[in-house]
C-alpha cells in the first residue's frame, strides 16, 4: 500500500454498546451474561437501504480495530491491507463493522469485565462461551444498529468460524459469506496445541487459579510462552527458515540459554508485546470456545445440515497451500457440505508459503479473488 | 479469447432455467454465457486459482478442484446438466469421470477434439509427427491432453459404460454445427470436434426438464 493511500482518511465510528440487564445475552451453556457490552469500530457510511453493511469476524489475539490506527498500539489496523477506501473491502462502497468478541479484553464484556453482582472482575466466574455465543452477540449489535441484513459476513480463522456460524444460525440475516483460513471444527492437534497454551498460562503462578487481578499480578510468564508456541502455529516451516534460518543475534554463540538464534528472539519479542495488549483469561475462555466448536454436531453429526437454510447465502471460502493448523482440506469440507446442501459457494486454494497467518499478509491473489467475489455480489445486491 | 465454437451449440442445448455443472470451466466464459441467454443455475468446477479469481469477479459459483478427485463430493443428481467443455483428454481418468458426471448430473454434455479426423490422420501419416491442427492446437510438449481418442473410440466407452447418446454434433472451425450419426464411419473422418448430449441408458430422467425452447435448434 502507498502511502497516498494510507493518507486517505476512514470515515471512522463505533463505541461500546450498552444492553440493558433485560436483554441478556443467552449462552450455549444455559448461563447469561446480564448488562452485556461489546465494543465495536465502524468504517464508512452505512447507505439509505440499509444494505450494503459487512460485518467482520475477527481472530483468536485480534480486536474490533481492523482499519485506522489503534488507540492503544498506534499501529495500523490488523486488516488495513484488505479494508480501506479502494481496497477489497471498500469502505467507500461498504460500511464495515467489527465488534470484539464477547469472552475477549478489548472492551466487550469477558473475564477481566467487572461482575455486577459482586463488584469484582469475574475471572473464572465468568461462564464458558462458544463461538455461536460470540455469533449471537455480534447478531444483537447488528439489530441495535437496525440492520437487517448484513451485505456480508467476513472472517479469517476463528472469524471464519464465525462466519460458518453465522450462516448455520442467521441465514436470513446474511447475503454473503467469506470464510478464510478456517475449518468447521477443530482437529485433535488444533487442541491440542491450544492446551499447551492453556497449561502454560496455570503454570504460571501469578495466576492466582484465574484471580490473579485481585492479587494485582498478571501471569506474563505464563501467557507469553502460551503465544509463543501458538505463533509458531501461525508461521510455515518455510516461513520461519526465510526469515530466520540459523542466523544468530550477536558473533558467536553465548553457551548458555540466552537468545542465541534470532528465532529465539524473535518469539520472545511476539511473547513479550502479546502480554502487554492481551488478558490471560481471555486467552483461556477463547481458546476454549474454538475447541468446543464443531459445527457439525450441533447438526446431528451431519456438516450438509448445518446450511441447510443458507441456500440462498453467496459462499466463499479460501485456504491458503502453507497453512498447516487449518488445511485446505479443513476447507475442502466445509465446500464440499455447502454443495451437498446445494449453497453457492465457491473455494480457491491461493499458493502461499506464509502459513496460517497470510490471511493477515499481502497474498495478492486472495485480495484480488475477494474483490472480486464482493463487487459481484454488491452487483447482484444492487450497491453501486 | 474468443469464444469457443462448441459453447454457442452447449448453449443451445441447454434448456432454460436447469442447473448445470460446468466441469473444467476456465475463466467462467460458457457458465456466464449460460446465465445471461437461459437464465441457468450454474456452477463451475476449475483446477486453477487463477480460472477461479477471474469467475468470481463475473459473479460465478466455483469451486477450485480437479475433475479427476472432486467431482466424488458433489451430490447425486443434483443437475440437470454436467457440461465438459473439450477437457476429457485432459483427465487422468477418462472413464471415471463421465460415469461420474452422469451420477452427478441427469444429462452430461461432453466436447472433444476428434483424434480420428482425416486432417490429424493426415498429418501424422506424412509427417510423422505428432499432430498440429484447429482442434488440437498445441504442440506434444505442451498440451494438456494426454488421452486422446476418436469418435469411434468415445462411443465405444458410452457403450461400454451403459450410456445414451441421445444427439451428437459435429463442429467445424468455420460454420454451424451439424447434426451427425456418431457411429457412421465417415464422421469418424469427418469431424474436427465433436459435441454428444448423454444420458444414463435405460432409465429415463427423473427430474423432468423444462420444455425444450419453442425455437428448437439441433437437438430440439
Amino acid at each position: 500500500m502507498s502511502d497516498g493511500e494510507t493518507a486517505r482518511s476512514i470515515e471512522e465510528a463505533g463505541g461500546v454498546m450498552r444492553f440493558a440487564a433485560d436483554k441478556p445475552l443467552r449462552l450455549d451453556s444455559g448461563a447469561r451474561i446480564e448488562g452485556l457490552e461489546v465494543a465495536y469500530r465502524t468504517y464508512g457510511r452505512l447507505n439509505e437501504a440499509k444494505s450494503n453493511a459487512v460485518l467482520i469476524c475477527h481472530a483468536l489475539t485480534l480486536d474490533q480495530h481492523v482499519a485506522g490506527r489503534h488507540p492503544t498500539t498506534g499501529k495500523p489496523g490488523w486488516w488495513s491491507l484488505v479494508v480501506g477506501p479502494g481496497l477489497p473491502i471498500d469502505t467507500d462502497r461498504y460500511f464495515v463493522i467489527c465488534s470484539n468478541v464477547v469472552g475477549g479484553c478489548q472492551g466487550t464484556t469477558g473475564p477481566a469485565s467487572i461482575d455486577p453482582a459482586t463488584g469484582e472482575p469475574y475471572g473464572l466466574s465468568f461462564p464458558m462461551v462458544t463461538i455461536a455465543d460470540m455469533v449471537r452477540a455480534q447478531a444483537m449489535l447488528v439489530e441495535a444498529l437496525d440492520i437487517e441484513q448484513l451485505f456480508a459476513v467476513v472472517g479469517g480463522s476463528m472469524g471464519g468460524m464465525q462466519v460458518l456460524q453465522w450462516a448455520a444460525d442467521y441465514p436470513e440475516r446474511l447475503y454473503a459469506a467469506v470464510s478464510i483460513a478456517s475449518a468447521a471444527r477443530h482437529s485433535a492437534q488444533n487442541i491440542a496445541f491450544h492446551e499447551v497454551g492453556r497449561q502454560a498460562v496455570m503454570a504460571d503462578p501469578d495466576w492466582r487459579g484465574g484471580g490473579y487481578a485481585r492479587a494485582g499480578v498478571r501471569p506474563e510468564k505464563g501467557l507469553a510462552v502460551a503465544r509463543m508456541a501458538a505463533h509458531i502455529t501461525y508461521l510455515s516451516e518455510a516461513a520461519l527458515q526465510r526469515k530466520f534460518g540459523r542466523e544468530l543475534q550477536r558473533d558467536g554463540l553465548s553457551w548458555g540459554f540466552d537468545a542465541d538464534f534470532q528465532v529465539e528472539s524473535y518469539l520472545r519479542h511476539q511473547g513479550a508485546s502479546f502480554v502487554d495488549r492481551f488478558d490471560a483469561n481471555s486467552y483461556l475462555y477463547i481458546t476454549r470456545a474454538m475447541d468446543y466448536f464443531d459445527l457439525a454436531a450441533q447438526h446431528g453429526g451431519v456438516l450438509a445440515e448445518a446450511f441447510r437454510r443458507a441456500r440462498d447465502v453467496r459462499f466463499c471460502a479460501f485456504s491458503f497451500t502453507s497453512d498447516w493448523l487449518y488445511p485446505t482440506s479443513e476447507s475442502r469440507q466445509v465446500v464440499q457440505a455447502l454443495n451437498a446442501a446445494g449453497a453457492r459457494a465457491s473455494f480457491v486454494e491461493i499458493v502461499s508459503d506464509k502459513g496460517h497467518d497470510a490471511f493477515l499478509l499481502d497474498e495478492p491473489v486472495l485480495h484480488a479473488a475477494l474483490a472480486g467475489f464482493l463487487r459481484s455480489a454488491g452487483q447482484v445486491r444492487g450497491l453501486s | 479469447m474468443t469464444q469457443r465454437e462448441d459453447f454457442r451449440e452447449i448453449a443451445r442445448l441447454v434448456r432454460p432455467g436447469s442447473r448445470v455443472l460446468d466441469v473444467g470451466c476456465g475463466e467462467g466464459e460458457l457458465l456466464e454465457l449460460l446465465g445471461t441467454e437461459k437464465t441457468v443455475d450454474g456452477r463451475g468446477l476449475e483446477i486453477s486459482a487463477e480460472g477461479v479469481s477471474a469467475c468470481l469477479a463475473r459473479g460465478l459459483a466455483v469451486v477450485q478442484g480437479d475433475a479427476d478427485s472432486d467431482l466424488d463430493y458433489f451430490p447425486t443428481r443434483a443437475f440437470d446438466y454436467a457440461v465438459l467443455s473439450q477437457t476429457l483428454p485432459q483427465v487422468r481418468n477418462p472413464r471415471h469421470v463421465l460415469s461420474e458426471l452422469l451420477r452427478i448430473a441427469d444429462r452430461a454434455i461432453v466436447s472433444l477434439p476428434n483424434f480420428g479426423h482425416w486432417r490429424v490422420r493426415l498429418d501424422l501419416l506424412l509427417s510423422g509427427k505428432m499432430p498440429v491442427t484447429h482442434s488440437l492446437p498445441q504442440p506434444w510438449w505442451a498440451t494438456g491432453n494426454i488421452h486422446l481418442c476418436t469418435v469411434r473410440d468415445f462411443t465405444g466407452l458410452c457403450d461400454d459404460l451403459g450410456l445414451t447418446i441421445e444427439a451428437c454434433a459435429a463442429l467445424a472451425e468455420d460454420g454451424p454445427a451439424r447434426p451427425m450419426d456418431p457411429k457412421h464411419w465417415l464422421e469418424n473422418w469427418r469431424a474436427a470436434s465433436a459435441l454428444f448430449l448423454l444420458t444414463r441408458g435405460g432409465q429415463p430422467p427423473v427430474v423432468a426438464a423444462p420444455a425444450p425452447a419453442a425455437k428448437a435448434d439441433l437437438f430440439g
